[in-house]
């Protein structure tokens, strides 16, 4: 080290000096990127949407990324193509006016003005966004083939945030797909295992009497168990959280206002 | 030169490795070793990281005031890391997500810190870039040793690719559950450096 005369106008304009050329580094870095990042963090919403309807084999399909040249390209096509978003209102479950590329959930559920707490916080959420955004996949004919609903809840570490993919009569399950969490791997984070989410399709969310039904349970469900899916061996926690998350979305607080407005009269 | 050379560049790797001989930068290695592309991913990060701030701290080596050094290699090593942060969440979207809080605590990584310190503030640019690349060559191949018997041992798979069956999926491998946990790092670390000590004795410390 061979600073001369150190004085203390030198060290700190040295300082300023050396702060000044690495914000501009970072700061070019962070702009110059940032259309990048926008474009792979809505990839990654797209693409598990069209997972949560059964889509993205169809846009995995090899004719299909051929026509349209790569295999993002697939993915942004045919959810442009079949995919409607729609924002809702929680306590009310209408259809609202917004901005549904825009909406962050977790960006209005930090929000105190835009969010409240629930009543009965069975999903360890803490705060709920009022409002939604609500996925309409339809099929080719324009028909609505599956709901997607986005759910979060605690897991055994974190909120596990995921989609859950409902057949028209809302009742049936399509898919449950989860897209962020902090689980264990190995553990929890089996939750991903496409074996377990090959679990999920045609069971049943609600019983004949139009309680909410659906259980995991530890150990295995029955054969035939129309509203049981097995647990996770060795993720318990992980297991009840996924069961509290579901039950929380379908009922009063979650998405059960719009899914008996649904049900009366569709989408008016 | 050529020797020189060398001996910075592929000394780290095991003669003078960071976590295996000096015990720098063990928490990451503890966090991101469950998988081997994570652990890959994360040496390239930490290469390029140590490299360049080693490279820069180099260069003004001769005007920085002594009395401000660590803030000054501090703010040139963290803002390197936002930069590898922001590429990684630009170009590979899904290894971001995993590892992004790691990538973050990159800047509190002994290694980097501790080669600025030592190396970078005595030697020249070139010389000192190398130095960086080497000790990230010598934390990475710790990492992949560590990661390939986490990943092969506890999830039965090598890069993603299935090796072993596992029960779940209708196969005969019962994953070892110690090794899917971070802490199961410690074992293998510290087989690690009871390996290297036997194959070279100079490196057992006297009591």
């Amino acid at each position: 080290m061979s600073s001369k005369k150190e004085t203390p106008i030198k060290t700190i304009g040295f300082v300023f000096l050396v702060c000044l050329v690495c914000a501009a580094l970072v700061s070019i870095a962070a702009s110059s990127l940032k259309p990048l990042q926008q474009a792979n963090k809505l990839l990654d919403k797209q693409t598990k949407i069209l997972e949560a309807s059964g889509l993205l084999t169809l846009a995995l399909k090899t004719e299909n990324i051929k026509a349209s040249g790569s295999e993002p390209k697939s993915i942004v096509a045919t959810f442009e193509k079949y995919v409607e978003a729609k924002m809702i209102d929680l306590d009310s479950g209408s259809i609202i006016e917004g901005n549904t590329d825009i909406f962050d959930e977790r960006a209005d559920a930090r929000n105190l003005a835009k969010s409240a707490k629930p009543v009965n916080d069975i999903a360890g959420i803490n705060r709920r966004a009022n409002h939604a955004v609500v996925y309409l996949v339809n099929n080719d004919q324009g028909q609505l083939h599956t709901m997607v609903l986005p759910i979060v809840g605690s897991g055994l570490w974190d909120l596990m945030y995921g989609y859950l993919g409902l057949a028209p009569d809302l009742n049936t399950v399509r898919s449950v797909i989860y897209s962020d969490l902090k689980e264990t791997p190995g553990l929890g984070a089996e939750v991903l295992n496409p074996r377990w989410k090959a679990l999920w399709p045609g069971k049943k969310m609600f019983n004949d009497k139009g309680e909410i039904a659906i259980k995991v349970i530890k150990g295995g469900a029955k054969a035939g168990d129309i509203h049981g899916v097995d647990g996770l061996s060795g993720a318990t926690l992980t297991s009840n959280g996924v069961e509290y998350t579901l039950h929380f979305w379908l009922g009063d607080e979650g998405y059960g206002p719009f899914i008996t407005k649904f049900r009366d009269g569709g989408l008016n | 030169m050529a020797s020189d050379t060398k001996k910075v560049l592929f000394g780290p790797v095991v003669d003078n490795n960071p976590i295996a001989l000096q015990v720098l930068g063990v928490c990451s290695a503890l966090a991101v070793t469950s998988s081997m592309a994570n652990a890959l991913v994360m040496t390239v990060a930490v290469m390029l990281v140590t490299g360049f701030s080693n490279f820069f701290i180099s260069v003004i080596r001769h005007h920085i005031p002594s009395s401000v050094r660590i803030i000054v290699q501090m703010a040139i090593i963290a803002s390197l890391v936002i930069v590898v942060d922001q590429v990684l969440k630009a170009f590979s979207y899904q290894l971001s997500k995993e590892l992004s809080v790691f990538i973050g605590l990159i800047i509190t990584n002994c290694i980097v810190m501790g080669r600025a310190e030592a190396f970078a503030m005595k030697e020249k640019p070139g010389v000192s870039f190398l130095d960086g690349i080497g000790n990230g060559l010598g934390y990475g191949a710790v990492l992949m040793v560590v990661a390939f018997f986490r990943e092969l041992f506890g999830f039965g798979t090598l890069f993603g690719f299935e090796i072993f069956k596992l029960i779940q999926n209708d196969g005969w491998y019962q994953g070892n559950g110690l090794l899917v946990l971070p802490f199961s790092s410690f074992f293998i670390i510290g087989l690690i450096i009871w390996a290297i000590r036997q194959w070279k004795p100079e490196q057992v410390e006297k009591d």
